[in-house]
């Protein structure tokens, strides 16, 4: 016999996966207009591909961020589902609470619908560094939520100081480069997606996705959505201020970013990972960092260090595909 | 030779200052509308080979100061209200274990998210009673950007003095306004050093009172060990729950800033002499109010202003004889009545008393500060 809650979890009906973009451009939009984020924005665009993918039967949690302030500037916000705010310390738990809440209800037949998608939509400070806790407690706990850091490697609201993503070497206004530290950010980021995975092994479902590959992405958001428990998308979202971009470069710097092997595309199932984007071979990661105003103070003997970097990724990762000689 | 001078925002001149004072560490998290005092840390410090660092939140930012402080450098660290909510644990464990450090608080409108880019005076209850427990407070509001540089060298002897949190209170308004600073010269300004121990590492007590209310504090590091914890201890360090050593231990945290108010506190009056009429008045919203003055002084009103800079402790003497000075006391502030509880206290009723509050974001006007002083005369 089947309680209450199983049936509503089991009423909902899953997403279904995207062909093609035709597809994605056919879906509804639930991130609109009336938000004051810059030209070529990249966590935008990854919130609107996000809620795209999601649907109308969807909540989000936008803890303190970018994507909180410049979305709620007008008196007026772009979202066409329900959205609240947390704090930058806790939207995993928060999250909790709302999922929790729903179970609660719908077992005491207070409820009638069907249990929601219920999205954080959190950056890569309020993920991985403030956030870590409350969000992996939620993983921990495996309430049936969607984890989604957008990861901008800054703190971009504060106005662009470093956070545990933002990658050495580059500038903010916390790391200047000057003669004591001439590469301005000394320290490696964190590998936020794979640690989550290896810090939670029951997760059933996590991936790492970019807004330069929307299909995949919202694919991606999808699966999430669908899995019965904790999950978790981390998607690659460039910052044309923080990174010192034309608005016209960022989905290039977005594919770059994967190309040379810097950003992985991958899917964490069932304990197997795959890889969405295999080449023959990866570019060199000096063709990443030369289009970004962040990187211009750097030596070749910095890119060497970041290219060793990522070479080392790649081998852990156990991907064996080779990269291109400058 | 003309003396060092540049336009600098009050946050800047913050960092400038706390170079001044021989800060040579850092800790902190980005937070609006203070994080121009971390970016010119991060810049300023490495200068002078100290260390700047960016911590994973604002608790871990107040709890890497008081690790630093503890192995003998001058600390800072700063933020605005939803961070200061956050480090009042560390608030109390500073206090208890009695760790100098300098904690900027650049107010902003609240409670809670508030208005990140707008002004508020909303915080001078919690600077006083933001963490549990009983404990002594000491907090500065400077009014320009000139005393923010001045203030935090203040702020950081007086750390260093007493061997405990200080914090300095500064309003968006002056936190972000430019003006002026002529920077003073090496040794213009007093800048004082923690009370190394006068005994050899076999004989020290990090607590031991019989060397007076503030004992001796040695860098972990050197020679001398010893014992750190957030409970309740005796002289020696260590846990204890003898009540005797507890009640007398709490007791001297208390007793040595009370005992010593008078050399904590700065204060400015403006025409107060023959005042009829005062108004008490800090930060930002002294400055109008210093307005409100001279309009009022040409309409024939004697009217004063009174400007605590050191808020906690608070003036209580004084402001009890201007008490009886006065028929009327104003007390102008950007929150909805908390200064004015301070100043309730010290005159005990013995003049008329009201406030003036504002909590839109937008400062207070000397017209909004004239218009209760003819109502309350």
């Amino acid at each position: 016999m089947t309680t209450l809650l199983e049936e509503q979890v089991q009423a909902k009906v899953d997403l279904p996966l995207l062909a093609n973009i035709h597809q994605a451009v056919e879906l509804d939009e639930y991130y609109v207009m009336g938000h004051r984020t810059c030209a070529g924005c990249g966590p935008a665009l990854s919130y609107r591909l996000a809620c795209k993918a999601a649907g109308p039967n969807s909540i989000f949690l936008g803890p303190t961020g970018c994507m909180y302030v410049a979305n709620t500037s007008y008196l007026c916000v772009p979202w066409a589902v329900p959205w609240m705010h947390t704090q930058i310390t806790d939207a995993g738990a928060v999250v909790s609470g709302i999922s929790a809440a729903y179970e609660a209800r719908i077992r005491k037949g207070k409820y009638k619908g069907t249990f929601p998608n219920i999205y954080v939509f959190a950056g890569d400070g309020g993920s991985s560094d403030i956030g870590i806790q409350a969000a992996s407690a939620m993983m921990y706990r495996d309430h049936d939520a969607i984890f989604i850091c957008y990861d901008n490697e800054c703190y971009s609201n504060t106005g662009i100081q470093t956070s545990a993503q933002t990658p050495y070497g580059a500038w903010t206004t916390f790391t200047p480069p000057g003669p004591k530290i001439p590469e301005a950010k000394k320290l490696f980021p964190k590998d936020f997606a794979r640690g989550m995975i290896a810090l939670h092994p029951a997760m059933q479902y996590a991936a790492a996705a970019s807004i330069s590959y929307p299909v995949d992405y919202m694919n991606k958001v999808r699966k999430a959505a669908n899995i019965h428990g904790a999950a978790l998308v981390h998607v690659h979202a460039i910052c044309p201020k923080g990174w010192g971009l034309r608005a016209n470069q960022v989905l290039l710097c977005g594919k770059l970013a994967v190309e040379t092997g810097t950003f992985h595309l991958f899917e964490y199932e069932n304990g197997e990972y795959t890889y969405q984007y295999q080449p023959k071979a990866f570019k060199p990661v000096t063709e990443y960092l030369k289009i970004q105003d962040r990187f211009a103070h750097l030596k070749p003997e910095h890119h060497q260090k970041i290219q060793e970097f990522i070479n080392q990724g790649l081998k852990r990762c156990g991907i064996k595909i080779p990269v291109e000689a400058v | 030779m003309a003396k060092k001078s540049a336009l600098l925002q009050g946050n800047e001149a913050c960092a400038h200052g706390a170079i001044y004072a021989g800060c040579t560490f850092f800790g902190g998290y980005p937070i609006t509308p203070s994080s121009e005092i971390a970016e010119v840390m991060s810049k300023l410090l490495p200068k002078v080979g100290g260390k700047f660092i960016q911590m994973e939140d604002e608790i871990g930012a107040m709890a890497a100061i008081i690790g630093a402080s503890l192995c003998g450098h001058k600390v800072l660290d700063a933020t605005s209200g939803p961070g200061m909510s956050l480090k009042q644990e560390l608030m109390g464990y500073a206090c208890i274990a009695e760790v100098p450090c300098v904690i900027v608080n650049v107010m902003r409108g609240g409670p809670s998210t508030g208005m990140p880019t707008g002004p508020s005076q909303s915080d001078v209850m919690q600077a006083k009673w933001g963490t549990h427990g009983d404990h002594a407070a000491i907090a500065v509001a400077p009014a320009s950007c000139q005393e923010i540089f001045s203030e935090t060298v203040r702020a950081f002897n007086l750390a260093e003095t007493y061997r405990m949190p200080v914090q300095i209170l500064v309003d968006e308004i002056i936190a972000h306004m430019r003006e002026k600073i002529v920077f003073p010269e090496p040794g213009e300004l007093e800048v004082v050093s923690r009370r190394k121990p006068e005994v050899g590492p076999d004989q020290y007590k990090p607590f031991d009172p019989s060397f007076g209310d503030v004992p001796p504090l040695a860098a972990m590091g050197s020679d001398y060990r010893f014992h750190v914890t957030g409970l309740n201890k005796a002289p020696d360090g260590f846990p204890t729950t003898k009540a005797e050593l507890v009640d007398a231990e709490e007791r001297r945290q208390i007793r040595k800033v009370n005992d010593h108010a008078a050399a904590i506190e700065k204060n400015e009056e403006y025409l107060m002499d023959d005042a009829e009429v005062a108004i008490v008045a800090f930060g930002i919203s002294s400055r109008s109010a210093r307005m409100a003055v001279d309009i009022l002084r040409g309409e024939g009103v004697k009217a004063g202003l009174f400007r605590p800079i050191t808020i906690w402790p608070f003036p209580e003497k004084r402001v009890a004889e201007i008490g009886r000075q006065v028929k009327a006391i104003v007390v102008p502030e950007m929150n909805l009545g908390q200064l004015i509880h301070a100043v309730e206290r010290s005159t005990k009723g013995s003049c008329i008393l009201d406030g003036v509050g504002r909590v839109d974001g937008e400062p207070l006007t000397p017209d909004q500060i004239m218009d209760k002083v003819k109502e309350v005369l």
